[in-house]
């Protein structure tokens, strides 16, 4: 050991600015990191929908903070923001963020097993951000050929007119993909390897079974994503003809790559958020899972199910028609362990205690929301109903009643949940409260009505709807103008959040160990927990993480670190 | 359901429109019953003084038909929506009746080019018909269209026909309407292409018999797109 990093031993706990907040390998640390980061891009995502909306319900307008929506701008932040929500806001909160931070703490030990690596997946994440943003300033603006960029539109430089865009876009989207790569083996070796003494497979807790099936769905897709994306950089860079039809390519072969990977990504996200929906609902209803292992079970029934139902983003896309029946029967069967999954969470709360908590009351609302998402997608795997909806404002509306549920309620439910772990306080309730009703309500506000028009034939990704003689039409108008108010509602409790989250930081009461009274090794040690996480005393697991309301028992819970 | 909002004018707009409907019966009963009995349970079970949830992990052999029964019965339900969804699929999109007229749509950054037949009939002849952004068809007739795209992927999509078709470039797609109403109406441009995708917009216009030999009569007449075209 050289003098240079004996020297940096000694000053371990008195660490620089830059080795404890920007180059740390804590693992707590690297989950706020991509937290925090992940914040700040739904902030820049949610803006570029207040954008565009603004435009669709007042066309033409000067959109205050913005500007002149022009018909490319438009194209542009429709396509950055489905790009952001997914990939820089759904996926570095639900499965970095709270993978980093949960998956030590609730196996017991003190770090990921490759810390390192651990940072190298941040900071390639945190690269990948400013290139995305970058291209809005880069001659040409940003890339507008949506978020599945199809080529030729996306190959060429003569169709889409943003030169410099779409490689920065496809350049941003690859290199996330590898920050993710690196963050999801993390998850797995450390959860193979680094459980406490006593910990058997179903001991445990759901949300890092969920994370780390994630991780495993997200490994297996992405290598053909990124494969294509090479070769579209080389379409677009070098004049190569992978997706030219006049040089014996395919356009099509792409929709494939990209579905390959984009159908699972769903579950991607969807199954983190699952997880931490049904730690709070069974905090909060004192109740263990119902099923628990169906759910699991159910889980990976869904993650294999996922591979096999791409093509039903490609039904009226030229493929063989026949083939489109194969993926319509795949697609519905997919069904059968959602809905077995949906069916579990809602028996949890059976003969339960339930107390409506802020976390517990956005964990209520993700499954009340989520299964509008779910059955409105039937219509959309239904081959023969899809030649009307697809790529229609229904297809739309449907994927809002997933993802926001996935990647907004479930967050909140989480960022609620774990605060005091978190912070060391705890959050204000009436404000939470308020926060909560002046999210859901608005959000059922904006894409009800974004249903309607989808049903009335109204396309996506289209700026300005007077350009169609039957779509201008009054009364679709006032649906446009009603979803975007109700949009700006949605927005603007959003700082009710951000308050009291930043203030509660320094004025909340404190948290103590176990706000909760929750059974899982988390909440055995500080709140906010030391570096190295159990005080070098690791815990050791006699039982299941969730034993409430154990008969016999004079407390309702029972920590899974308890001898007896 | 859908007729409220759009006409269904094509022959097989109907069984699109009533596949819904039966997709919404279904669906729809299972939403319903699963949110009241969601809500019911957050009622009926909100937390009360001296009051402890009851241990049940549903490991227990009596709570076995609670695992596996009501799943059974959304796969029975699967069953009959696959069912539906394949027969009405392959009507309208594998088995194509044979054709009175065929047309040919090109999609291009950013217009529609329709080639009709002229009064002879028959397509790739002197006297066909080409327009921009302006599709003219005959109500009763199977027409059959060959869909190409000149440059990015299009989708030919004609909302009150339930009709919609990406447009591949290096690609001939075939398909199939018949016309059961006359007007005119959109015609979007359903898949985004770049800059003026949002003005990529055309018209059908579905007119009777005489009325559409009335404008093959019209069109004939110094045509100056066709001769632009060959």
């Amino acid at each position: 050991m050289s003098e240079a990093t004996a020297a940096a031993h000694e000053d371990h706990h008195e660490m620089s600015f830059w080795a404890k907040y920007v180059f740390s390998t804590d693992h707590k640390m690297i989950a706020k990191q991509y937290l925090f980061t992940g914040l700040a891009m739904a902030l820049v995502g949610g803006f570029f929908a207040y954008c565009f909306r603004m435009q669709l319900a007042f066309p033409g307008m000067d959109v205050p903070l913005y500007g002149i929506v022009s018909a490319g701008e438009y194209n542009a932040l429709v396509t950055n923001h489905g790009t952001i929500m997914i990939f820089w806001v759904a996926m570095p909160v639900l499965i970095a963020a709270f993978g980093n931070f949960l998956i030590p703490l609730m196996l017991g030990c003190d770090d990921m097993v490759f810390p390192r690596v651990n940072r190298l997946s941040f900071q390639l994440f945190f690269l990948s951000t400013i290139v995305l943003l970058a291209a809005f300033f880069v001659p040409g603006g940003a890339f507008g050929g949506a978020w599945t960029a199809y080529p030729p539109l996306s190959a060429k430089a003569e169709y889409s007119l943003t030169p410099i865009g779409s490689s920065m876009w496809l350049v941003a989207v690859a290199l996330e993909f590898v920050a993710f790569l690196l963050g999801g083996i993390n998850f797995i070796t450390t959860t193979m390897n680094a459980r406490a003494q006593g910990m058997k497979a179903f001991d445990i807790p759901v949300v890092v079974w969920m994370i780390v099936m994630a991780s495993i769905i997200f490994m297996l897709s992405v290598g053909p994503l990124v494969a294509g994306a090479i070769m579209l950089l080389f379409d677009q860079l070098l004049g190569t003809g992978f997706y030219d039809p006049g040089r014996g390519g395919d356009p099509v072969l792409w929709q494939h790559m990209f579905w390959f990977f984009g159908h699972p990504e769903v579950y991607v996200v969807l199954l983190p958020a699952l997880g931490i929906t049904l730690e709070v609902m069974s905090v909060f209803a004192r109740k263990k899972p119902f099923g628990l292992r169906i759910i699991i079970y159910s889980a990976m029934g869904v993650g294999v199910l996922s591979f096999v139902v791409w093509a039903h983003h490609q039904f009226i896309s030229g493929i063989d028609p026949r083939m489109a029946n194969i993926f319509t029967i795949t697609t519905l069967l997919i069904s059968v362990p959602v809905a077995e999954m949906i069916f579990l969470f809602m028996a949890t709360l059976y003969r339960g205690s339930i107390t409506l908590s802020t976390p517990m009351l956005w964990a209520l609302a993700f499954v009340a929301e989520f299964m509008i998402g779910g059955v409105t997608g039937i219509y959309l795997g239904d081959n023969a109903s899809d030649i009307y909806f697809h790529d229609s404002y229904f297809v739309l509306a449907h994927f809002h009643y997933t993802f926001f549920p996935i990647s907004i309620i479930a967050v909140f439910a989480g960022l609620t949940f774990w605060y005091p772990k978190m912070f060391g306080k705890m959050m204000n309730e009436t404000l939470g409260k308020i926060h909560f009703w002046g999210t859901v309500i608005p959000f059922n506000l904006i894409f009800i009505p974004l249903f309607v028009l989808g049903i009335g034939g109204q396309h996506r990704r289209i700026f300005n709807y007077q350009h169609f003689t039957d779509l201008s039409s009054a009364s679709f108008q006032d649906l446009r103008v009603f979803a975007t108010i109700a949009m700006l509602v949605l927005l603007g409790f959003q700082f009710v959040f951000i308050y009291n989250y930043l203030v509660s930081m320094k004025k909340g009461p404190a948290a103590g160990k176990n706000p909760w009274r929750s059974n899982t090794l988390e909440w055995t040690t500080e709140s906010p927990p030391p570096h190295g996480n159990f005080g070098g005393v690791f815990p050791t697991v006699y039982r299941g993480p969730y034993e409430y309301s154990v008969p016999d028992r004079e407390s309702d819970y029972w920590p899974q670190d308890l001898p007896d | 359901m859908i007729e409220s909002l759009i006409p269904a004018l094509s022959s097989y707009a109907r069984q699109i429109d009533f596949l819904i409907t039966e997709v919404t019966v279904i669906v729809g009963v299972w939403l319903v019953a699963a949110e009241a009995l969601f809500f019911y349970f957050i009622f009926k079970y909100r937390a009360r003084e001296g009051h402890r949830a009851d241990y049940i992990t549903g490991d227990e052999p009596r709570m076995r038909k609670w695992l596996i029964g009501p799943v059974l019965v959304v796969f029975v339900c699967d069953i009959f929506l696959i069912v539906g969804a394949l027969k009405t699929w392959s009507h309208i999109k594998i088995e194509l009746p044979p054709p009175a007229v065929v047309i040919k749509v090109i999609g291009q950054q950013w217009a529609w080019t329709f080639i009709h037949p002229g009064a002879d009939g028959r397509l790739d002849t002197a006297d066909d018909i080409v327009t921009v952004d302006e599709l003219h068809v005959e109500v009763d007739k199977v027409y059959h269209f060959q869909l190409e795209s000149r440059d990015v992927v299009h989708s030919f999509s004609v909302p009150v026909f339930r009709l919609k078709q990406d447009a591949i470039p290096g690609r001939t797609i075939t398909g199939w309407f018949k016309a059961i109403g006359t007007g005119s109406y959109d015609i979007q441009c359903a898949e985004i292409c770049g800059l003026g995708h949002g003005v990529m917009a055309a018209r059908i216009v579905i007119g009777s018999a005489e009325q559409h030999a009335a404008w093959i009569d019209a069109s004939s007449a110094g045509n100056t797109l066709t001769a632009m075209y060959e």
